[in-house]
């Protein structure tokens, strides 16, 4: 055991810090990626059960998160962001954690099956085991394209939402599943590029410190690029209209621009790396509103707002 | 985790804190339960009450399985 304060062991750990192992500020973006999957699938569900797949999805999403912290205790303890999480700070032991992360999983992908439909389930089911196994365990501290992998364990929400609706996977959710797929990488590198100190201490192959600043620069341009046409697809394929497709376009358009500018820049010290946080704070603004034209998009066209 | 091997017994305010402690679980706890109590019985009835594919309105549907 790596924990710091024996003496704080000695009593039970906090329910506030159980909660904080669930990754709260996560758990926001995967709550709205998978309301938003929700409601631009076609169909209806009652509200009593798309509350409760919501829940399953975020309680699922909660407890991959509490597994991953029972696994990467030793690595989050030497991370100044991280440091301070229940298990490294000493307020909670591993087999805490450990429990708490598989009962929350079980019970989430339980009542998905119960309550909703086994293919949902078993789809949150592999999006737990994806994240907190083969994410986790198996890829992070293997590959300096785990953050690519990593984004496949988000992605998976609006997926969920819109399987739990429709009851079967077509090319729709597949392409929100895509989307944020995609997005994470350039996303996720923007933040790296100014922690980077903290990774490399880790020794977690983080893209900047195994490949370098250049190359990781590169690659955060080359994704925006591919998500430029991907995020319009839906559009392309007739599965939204025309003001989703538009929206995409100009957001996208966006964050190509910004990628741009993070892309073709070497950074030098003291500069602040303005442009790198700006990506980051515009990417999370951008799946936002990204998700939620997909929803306005769909009310548009069942009010007869657009063709 | 509580029963760790002690070298001398808790102190009449460890002990306080940790039967404080344990209330603040065992209340979350509670709410969760009840919560959950209601969730499900809400979710027996949502399935009890929804009519199956066979006896829906829709017309294409009752035609399928007429």
């Amino acid at each position: 055991m790596t924990t710091a304060n024996p003496q704080a062991l000695m009593m039970p750990a906090d329910w506030r810090d159980f909660f904080a192992l669930t990754k709260p500020g996560v758990m926001r973006l995967v709550i709205f990626t998978a309301l938003c999957g929700m409601l631009a699938a076609p169909g209806t569900i009652h509200p009593v059960l798309a509350f409760t797949a919501i829940l399953c999805i975020a309680v699922g999403a909660g407890g991959a998160a509490a597994l991953n912290q029972w696994w990467e205790a030793d690595i989050d303890a030497v991370m100044k962001r991280t440091a301070k999480r229940p298990i490294p700070g000493g307020r909670m032991d591993r087999t805490s954690a450990r429990d708490f992360g598989f009962a929350l999983s079980g019970i989430s992908v339980m009542t998905m099956g119960l309550a909703i439909s086994w293919l949902a389930a078993v789809i949150l089911a592999f999006s737990i085991f994806y994240y907190a196994y083969l994410y986790t365990v198996w890829l992070k501290p293997r590959t300096p394209q785990n953050i690519v992998i990593g984004g496949g364990a988000g992605a998976f929400p609006p997926l969920i939402g819109w399987i739990a609706v429709t009851g079967h996977i077509t090319w729709m959710p597949v392409l929100l599943f895509l989307i944020i797929f995609m997005w994470t990488p350039p996303h996720f590198w923007a933040l790296a590029l100014f922690v980077q100190i903290d990774y490399s201490k880790a020794g977690i192959p983080m893209m900047p410190v195994v490949a370098g600043e250049r190359s990781t620069r590169w690659q955060i341009l080359a994704y925006a690029a591919v998500l430029l046409p991907l995020s319009m697809t839906p559009w392309f394929i007739g599965g939204t209209g025309r003001l989703y497709g538009l929206a995409a376009f100009l957001l996208s358009g966006m964050f190509l621009w910004l990628s741009f500018k993070v892309g073709l820049r070497t950074a030098s010290p003291g500069d602040g790396m303005k442009p790198e946080k700006r990506l980051f704070a515009y990417s999370i603004f951008y799946l936002f509103i990204l998700f939620a034209m997909l929803v306005v998009d769909r009310y548009a066209t069942i009010f007869g707002l657009q063709a | 985790m509580t029963d760790l091997p002690r070298t001398r017994p808790l102190t009449a305010d460890e002990t306080d804190a940790l039967r404080a402690r344990q209330r603040g679980r065992n209340r979350v706890m509670a709410l969760i339960l009840g919560f959950l109590v209601i969730l499900f019985f809400a979710i027996s009835i949502v399935k009890i009450t929804e009519k199956p594919p066979h006896m829906s309105d829709s017309p294409d549907a009752a035609e399928a399985h007429s």
